[in-house]
């Protein structure tokens, strides 16, 4: 029997679903379609569903169902997965303010590796990334990989505050501060895009699944686009 | 329309009702109250369904006063209550006038008491809940913990008799507990000589326990897994962090994480968990995710076994 897919108790009404060992782009995209499946399949006993790099949590309601209702229609979902690759469902352009007055580390984390910082802002703007999971707090995407030539490691010492909109670096993964938080990550630039908005029929631009590509902005772009630093 | 008046919000006053479902997708946990057992029956006291939006208190020092007349019931860990200058008991319908003070003391016993009104408190929802999480600024009133000056306006319901849960019916609450544990998530990942100490061992509540999961100290645990791909984290799940002190995560929580898990805690006795003061005792016994269902449907048997009964004048 192969290793993958695996299911595991997860607590009493929780199973969870781990697809593969590691992540990839193309395992996303099947956890997200394994995701809308189970959706469907499981209707009014489905609590919730967290995707997350390579698993999928399901939360049932216990007495409506139990542990092998749901690990059989998670079988059975697993099962009419097509096979291969599937395309990511949407391409999201987040528009960024490279500066060093956008982004605090952006110049540090240029000497690092011997690259003027305009050069790290074009590397980070030059490839699209996966949204491998969605967590931490409301909004917060993490997405990746990042060029090997830009990825750092956290901070030694976290910020108490690092604005909304921040956009940052941590080891191969990036991100936009959805909201003013405390936060450890490599500041590189600033997003005048909401990643969550409460009061919105649509809180949050991306979803697990979904592709991101930065565009790079001058000061008056973000500003005429609400940004303000 | 009436509404109770906050003087003093106490230590940690939030609204909450069941919690937050079904939307982890944006990364918002389920908030709820910590003890839904005594929240529901502190809405059942008053006539609400389960749903009402009512007020969780933390340790207590609630006061409030009345603007118009109201009927509530207060359940949960048991604190001194007084209403003007006049003691009333908990686990019974209560009713204030307009004008009237109520004033909540210190629970001793448990920490968690529920302030259920009649009808409920008119409060607006944000993604389907009225449920407050502090650390994502969502729900309640903006956000927030219940602050003097705040105005909770009350739904409108027809008024229940005067009417209690019988003290046979109550929950008692300990300074110990033991918590059932389904094995799971990176549970093979814990040597059998781990687990032995796991389950074999008390734990004392840490004066870092909050909403988003209790923290304990003794034995260290340590899982042959370093970290793992972040994964999505379910009520009661047990994290074992590298310093293999357990953390007991709970409705606050994140919704994932790259710690190793060795199970997660029945809900039941998160119940009980939530109830313990930074001090108290835990212990730790592992079932089967067979006999947790067993357990869950007989936990429901109980609750339909309980009465509210005419109160005694």
């Amino acid at each position: 029997m192969p290793d993958y897919p695996r299911l595991q108790v997860a607590g009493e009404a929780a199973l969870i679903v781990y697809l593969a060992r590691d992540s990839s782009p193309e395992l996303t995209g099947r956890l997200q379609a394994l995701a809308d499946r189970l959706h469907e399949r499981l209707g009014s006993c489905l609590e919730d569903l967290v995707p997350s790099y390579a698993s999928v949590l399901v939360l049932f309601d216990a007495l409506e169902t139990d542990h092998f209702h749901v690990a059989r229609c998670v079988r059975e979902c697993l099962a009419e997965l097509p096979p291969g690759d599937l395309p990511a469902r949407r391409l999201v352009e987040i528009p960024v303010y490279y500066a060093p007055e956008s982004g605090a580390d952006l110049e540090t984390l240029g000497e690092r590796s011997g690259l003027d910082w305009r050069h790290v802002a074009q590397i980070h703007a030059s490839r699209d990334y996966q949204v491998y999971a969605i967590g931490f707090a409301p909004g917060f995407a993490y997405l990746g990989n990042v060029d090997e030539r830009i990825a750092a490691p956290r901070l030694s010492t976290p910020r108490t505050r690092v604005p909304r909109g921040a956009v940052a670096i941590a080891d191969r993964q990036t991100a936009v501060y959805p909201a003013e938080s405390p936060g450890g990550w490599n500041l590189i630039g600033r997003s005048p895009l909401r990643m969550f908005d409460p009061g919105a029929r649509d809180p949050m631009p991306v979803a697990v699944g979904d592709r991101v590509r930065f565009v790079a902005i001058d000061r008056r772009e973000f500003e005429a686009l609400g940004g303000a630093l | 329309m009436s509404a109770l008046l906050v003087e003093q919000p106490g230590l940690l006053s939030l609204l909450q009702d069941r919690g937050r479902f079904g939307r982890a997708a944006l990364g918002l946990t389920t908030g709820g109250p910590m003890d839904p057992i005594a929240a529901d029956l502190a809405n059942g006291l008053v006539g609400n369904n389960g749903a009402a939006t009512l007020i969780e208190v933390s340790f207590g020092g609630l006061e409030l006063r009345a603007d118009g007349p109201a009927q509530l019931a207060l359940t949960g860990a048991e604190l001194p209550v007084h209403i003007n200058d006049r003691a009333a008991p908990c686990w019974t319908v209560l009713e204030l006038a307009d004008g009237d003070r109520l004033r909540l003391g210190f629970s001793e016993t448990g920490c968690r008491s529920y302030l259920a009104v009649s009808g409920g408190f008119a409060i607006a929802a944000q993604f389907g809940s009225t449920a407050t999480v502090l650390r994502e600024r969502i729900g309640g009133l903006r956000g927030g913990r219940l602050e003097p000056g705040d105005r909770l306006p009350l739904g409108k319901q027809a008024p229940v008799e005067r009417r209690w849960l019988p003290p046979r019916f109550r929950t008692r609450y300990h300074h110990r507990t033991t918590v059932r544990v389904i094995p799971g998530y990176q549970q093979q990942h814990f040597s059998r000589t781990e687990q032995r100490r796991f389950f074999g061992n008390s734990y004392r509540i840490s004066d870092r326990s909050d909403r988003m999961g209790y923290r304990l100290e003794g034995p260290a645990i340590h899982c042959a897994l370093e970290g793992i791909l972040s994964e999505g984290i379910a009520p009661g799940a047990i994290q074992i962090p590298a310093d293999g002190q357990p953390i007991v995560l709970l409705n606050d929580r994140q919704t994932i994480g790259g710690y190793p898990k060795i199970g997660s805690a029945l809900s039941l006795d998160c119940a009980a968990l939530a109830q313990l003061r930074p001090g108290d005792t835990v212990n730790f016994t592992p079932i089967s995710e067979h006999a947790a269902h067993n357990a869950l449907h007989l936990a429901r048997a109980f609750e339909r076994s309980r009465r509210f009964e005419p109160a005694p004048a």
